[in-house]
């Protein structure tokens, strides 16, 4: 089993045609072991009999709002995060609040998961559902990539995610996210969630702050943004969410998902932005 | 949730060398929802004498215009100004009149006596039961984070540019670990002879 540990090494794609040339037993020895959906050889536990999940209703404590009892651990629910495609790209741009009820755990939340070059992934919903199977939606891509010796595509990706939610759905996951990538098609953008939701469009927000980032998204949206324009509507609908949504504020982290992979654009304080909103209106 | 945190607040007050100050918190939401970020919760009722009001906003109003009369009348029949300590036993009765369906508000108060210029500072909860201190006072959804900024900054005899520091740092450090609060901050200091109001700058999330 030990072997297998190589492949989760940094080296690049060709490195395993190498070897794959000089030592090819060892290589066909290695595949097999590799498991082809690791979903069903590690399962988590889940309570006994034929149907766990309506056995976890049942033993929900707290009655949910909407009355379907699901056994949910509530936190990191508020959040504002947003990604949309333009002629140069996917713009991903999300807030960096951490809440638990009322109290603001953390400002410095990283809600964009860097899957690989080529791929990020947002986090709303449970903060460690997100970034769990979000790392497990990493290694079966690079598996995937040392199968079949080329990078996964944006929908297969994120039905690999969709597919892992569904399994477990009606059990607590909570997971809203966008799957971010480039693939032989372009840009690729997917909305997932733990409802079992996988959706493609090319424009998507998630969480509390959601519904203020479209307000300001939708209005300056348009296919033919220069890359300076997009990542200034990126950060001003973020921004108009973290001022409006309690449960949303910290800083805006902005990405571009362009041909060549991902690129970190910019981290800005709302503090900052709102104050250089503000002059700016005055000097108008 | 309890109805006292539907739409946010934080109010503190504080005891200086011959001064006391007030700061309060500008927003008013509905729940999650910023509503607006210049909402007046502290009240000047008298010259130097201020109420201060966290909790439901409905009530903030309601009780602020009713004091604001009962305090008007008696002090025109009585032809004389009322001491903090007296107001603040007209706030307390007020809210026990309505003990079996109260006023979800948790006031502040705090002023200087118009003859000795002694500073005085105190709380209720929502139900009228008065607790004068000599230090700081806090009340609003950042209690916690209220009690322990004021802990640990607050020393006896400030002056009052250094208690308008502290209050206000105070202030701004606890809405800032507080979903509901925040969003801009007001700053009374009570002199003797004068009354200063600040707007804080702060973060807007």
């Amino acid at each position: 089993m030990c072997s297998v540990s190589q492949f989760y090494s940094t080296r690049g794609i060709h490195d395993i045609d190498d070897k794959y040339k000089s030592r090819p037993d060892e290589l066909e020895a290695i595949l097999p072991i590799i498991p082809t959906s690791s979903l069903y050889t590690q399962p988590f536990q889940v309570p006994p009999g034929h149907d766990p999940a309506t056995y976890l209703t049942q033993l929900a404590a707290i009655p949910s709002e909407n009355g379907d009892n699901v056994p949910e651990i509530k936190f990191d629910h508020g959040t504002t995060t947003l990604a949309f495609k333009y002629k140069n790209g996917v713009i991903v741009a999300v807030d960096s609040r951490a809440t638990a009820g009322a109290w603001i755990a953390s400002q410095t939340v990283k809600k964009v998961i860097e899957i690989n070059p080529y791929l990020l992934g947002t986090m709303a919903g449970g903060a460690a559902d997100c970034s769990y199977w979000e790392r497990r939606l990493a290694r079966e891509c690079r598996l995937y990539q040392l199968r079949n010796k080329e990078r996964i595509s944006v929908a297969a990706a994120s039905k690999v995610l969709s597919n892992f939610l569904y399994y477990y759905k009606g059990m607590g996951l909570s997971v809203g996210t966008m799957i971010c990538g480039w693939d032989t098609k372009g840009p690729g953008l997917y909305y997932v969630d733990t409802d079992g939701t996988r959706m493609t469009h090319h424009v998507f927000s998630v969480g509390s702050g959601s519904v203020y980032a479209y307000g300001v998204l939708d209005a300056g949206l348009k296919w033919d943004l220069t890359d300076e324009q997009a990542y200034d509507l990126g950060r001003r609908s973020i921004y108009h969410a973290t001022y409006r949504d309690a449960y949303s504020g910290g800083v805006v982290n902005l990405y571009h998902m362009k041909e060549t992979g991902w690129i970190k654009i910019s981290q800005d304080n709302v503090m900052d932005l709102h104050y250089k909103y503000a002059d700016e209106k005055i000097a108008q | 949730m309890s109805i006292l945190e539907y739409n946010g607040s934080a109010i503190i007050a504080m005891i200086g060398k011959h001064c006391v100050a007030i700061a309060s918190d500008k927003r008013l939401g509905i729940q999650a929802q910023t509503i607006s970020t210049d909402f007046r919760k502290v009240f000047e009722v008298n010259s130097g004498l201020f109420l201060g009001l966290p909790g439901l906003a409905t009530d903030v109003s309601t009780v602020e215009r009713t004091l604001q009369y009962r305090l008007n009348l008696l002090q025109l029949r009585e032809s004389r100004l009322l001491t903090p300590r007296s107001f603040m036993y007209m706030v307390s009765s007020l809210l026990y009149e309505r003990r079996f369906g109260p006023y979800f508000v948790e006031p502040v108060i705090a002023g200087l006596d118009q003859e000795s210029y002694q500073p005085f500072i105190a709380t209720m909860d929502l139900i009228g039961c008065p607790m004068e201190k000599n230090d700081f006072v806090v009340s609003g959804t950042c209690s916690e984070q209220m009690y322990g900024m004021c802990e640990s900054l607050w020393k006896p005899n400030l002056e009052p540019l250094e208690l308008f520091e502290i209050i206000s740092q105070a202030l701004l450090n606890s809405v800032d670990r507080d979903a509901l609060s925040g969003w801009g901050g007001i700053v009374h200091v009570v002199e003797k002879d004068r009354v200063t109001t600040k707007h804080l700058r702060a973060r807007m999330d």
